[in-house]
């Protein structure tokens, strides 16, 4: 059972004269209910936009095609009226820096108490108990939510703003980037934190991050980005095990690691990301590739099942279950 | 070991005062100890890193070792000279052997020079003459084609093409030391690689040595000879880099290294997840500055006495109580 099915996502920003930059070259995934999928990429690539097109906050000048169903309702084709209502009532996303997240001159629980009152027609006084309770949850004292954000350690203020994402029951929690601004030891906090939640409230989480080893702590399933396009998805041991597409080959060989650390040189992808601006029709990541050839020139690589659940974009993998002989 | 030491740091403290300017007459002054009583030496060729959370005093060290901030006390010696008692004219001269690259390289970079005024800059600064050839050279060190960057300004550039003008320029004066501080954080996952791989290449083909200082640890452990892990303004281990990987001693390294997170489908190790956040580094635990959040605590003694750095094997030293005789 699927609670998000994208379905051809494009987004796009139109830029003077007839030429547009295309953020998200149309994508397609889904995510199960009670799932905690990763997309990871690295600048640019798209993975922000994606979600902040499933929330509907992007800036006016971008145009967003195709469809993202929330549990059978298109969220591009509701009105703004019926959306106000899905953003936090429905999906609820933590952004990067909680301190830019929160309001600096209100107290957190009152913060955390709004979307209550709004969505959920709590009166205040109810609203501020229930913010108490969840922060609670999350690890903060009680205590600690009249206090204003600047009071708070960065750790804290995450929690406050995970607290908020949770506050009205989202079936459909989104973090982007929650952990990259924190130092390590809190990031394992949260981390832990957001597994406990899962598997206490069974979340259905799109966890965006561009570091990897992150990820593969958190989520069952991983999708790649690559200038705007997914160029793989699979389960996270799959992943790490048999990388498909040569992108994430050589994006996993570019990670340090602790255990690793006197295995050789890392290595690196020569060149750099192409231009989104009126991009051709071919594979994007030709340029930096080893194994292109000229074929990779006649059009988009279409995303396909290469083994059992596992997909990727590249027209060298295309068959290559009957070449290995396996399912 | 003693004769090729290119950086001695003995008892270096840097204590910034909370209370400023006429405020400072009638209060009580209270300090911020960001680095207390911490000594540590880098040999020739030597790559040695400082690593721990925000706020344990690891870039305060960077500084206070090139002379950049006035709180500084104890000893730094550079190639046998002090140079916290260097004065103006012989410190510049100095400088010209030190130099450091910044973590944010859209920041470090003068927007209105171009490539070639960015690089050229330290020759200006140091009183030598414009010298294309060696501009040239810088930027070919830094693995920046001349001909294509040397007319580009800072918005043309990519993160990683950004870092690497900024470590052309620091190379420049052709230094022996360069001090490193997060240098790849900003960076792209590929384009980090690029630059530690560049890094090493760099040491290999000048001699170079380096304080690198992060809060990675998987970037250390790519990177470094030699490690000193810092918590709260204080070294609590260190030692060659396979002796804190394989044999962490310090319950705050063993915390540390537990949680990097690893990729594939993790080490299957447990976690050490420490409680809470550090503590406030104005009002310091007393003690063993680790104790209120060690899991490892023995008793009375860590809340009495700071732990003294103590040499458990050659080259391996811990600061804490659990070692004690």
């Amino acid at each position: 059972m699927n609670i998000l099915e994208v379905e051809g996502l494009r987004v796009s920003y139109s830029l003077d004269g007839d030429r547009h930059l295309q953020a998200v070259g149309g994508i397609d995934f889904r995510l199960g209910k009670g799932e905690i999928m990763g997309i990871a990429g690295e600048s640019g690539c798209g993975k922000t936009t994606t979600v902040n097109a499933i929330m509907r906050i992007l800036p006016p000048s971008a145009r967003s095609e195709g469809r993202i169903m929330l549990e059978g309702k298109d969220l591009l084709s509701l009105a703004e009226k019926e959306m106000r209502k899905v953003r936090w009532g429905e999906v609820s996303i933590i952004f990067q820096d909680a301190q830019e997240a929160l309001n600096p001159i209100q107290t957190v629980e009152r913060q955390i108490a709004e979307p209550l009152v709004v969505h959920r027609g709590l009166d205040k006084r109810e609203a501020v108990k229930r913010a108490r309770e969840l922060l609670e949850l999350v690890g903060v004292k009680a205590e600690r939510g009249s206090d204003y954000p600047h009071q708070l350690s960065g750790g804290m203020k995450q929690r406050g703003v995970i607290a908020m994402a949770l506050a009205c029951r989202a079936k459909l929690v989104i973090a982007d980037e929650p952990t990259t601004a924190l130092d390590v030891m809190v990031q394992a906090q949260i981390l832990n934190l957001l597994r406990d939640l899962q598997s206490e409230y069974s979340l259905s989480l799109i966890y965006i991050s561009h570091n990897l080893s992150v990820l593969s702590e958190l989520c069952e399933r991983i999708t790649i980005m690559y200038a705007g396009d997914i160029v793989e998805i699979a389960p996270t041991e799959e992943l790490f095990e048999r990388p498909q597409h040569p992108y994430t080959i050589k994006l996993l060989e570019a990670i340090p690691t602790i255990a690793g650390s006197s295995a050789g040189r890392l290595a690196t992808i020569p060149g750099s990301t192409p231009r989104l601006v009126d991009p051709e029709f071919e594979c994007r990541f030709y340029d930096r590739c080893s194994e292109g050839t000229p074929e990779c020139l006649e059009g988009v690589p279409p995303l396909v099942e290469v083994r059992s659940d596992h997909y990727a974009a590249c027209f060298k993998r295309e068959g290559i279950e009957e070449k290995d002989g396996s399912k | 070991m003693a004769q090729s030491s290119l950086i001695e740091v003995e008892d270096l403290r840097v204590y910034f005062p909370t209370i400023t300017g006429l405020a400072a007459y009638f209060r009580e002054q209270k300090y911020v100890r960001a680095v207390d009583e911490i000594s540590f030496s880098i040999s020739r060729g030597e790559i040695f890193s400082l690593v721990g959370e925000s706020g344990c005093g690891k870039t305060s060290t960077g500084l206070a070792t090139l002379k950049l901030l006035d709180e500084v006390e104890g000893s730094v010696r550079f190639d046998g000279v002090e140079i916290l008692e260097l004065n103006g004219a012989r410190m510049r001269k100095m400088r010209e052997r030190i130099q450091m690259i910044f973590q944010d390289p859209y920041e470090s970079l003068n927007p209105r020079m171009n490539v070639e005024q960015i690089v050229s800059e330290p020759l200006k600064i140091h009183g030598r003459d414009f010298d294309l050839g060696r501009i040239r050279t810088a930027l070919k060190e830094a693995n920046l084609a001349p001909d294509r960057f040397l007319e580009k300004y800072p918005y043309e550039l990519s993160g990683g093409e950004r870092q690497r003008v900024a470590i052309a320029a620091a190379l420049i004066l052709e230094p022996e030391f360069l001090v490193l501080d997060e240098p790849v954080s900003n960076l792209d996952v590929s384009i980090k690689a690029e630059v530690l791989n560049l890094f090493l290449d760099l040491k290999e083909e000048l001699g170079l040595t380096y304080l690198f200082i992060t809060h990675d640890l998987a970037d250390t452990f790519y990177l470094s000879d030699d490690i000193a892990v810092m918590y709260l303004g204080k070294i609590v281990e260190s030692g060659g880099k396979d002796m804190i990987k394989e044999n962490p001693l310090h319950p705050y390294t063993k915390a540390l290294l537990s949680v990097v997170p690893t990729p594939g489908t993790g080490d299957g190790e447990e976690k050490i997840i420490l409680e809470g956040d550090v503590p406030d580094p104005i009002d310091l635990p007393s003690g063993c500055r680790f104790n209120p959040r060690c899991p490892q605590k023995i008793g009375p003694i860590c809340e009495e006495k700071s732990p003294e750095p103590k040499e458990i094997e050659k080259g391996h030293l811990v600061a804490c109580h659990l070692y004690d005789d």
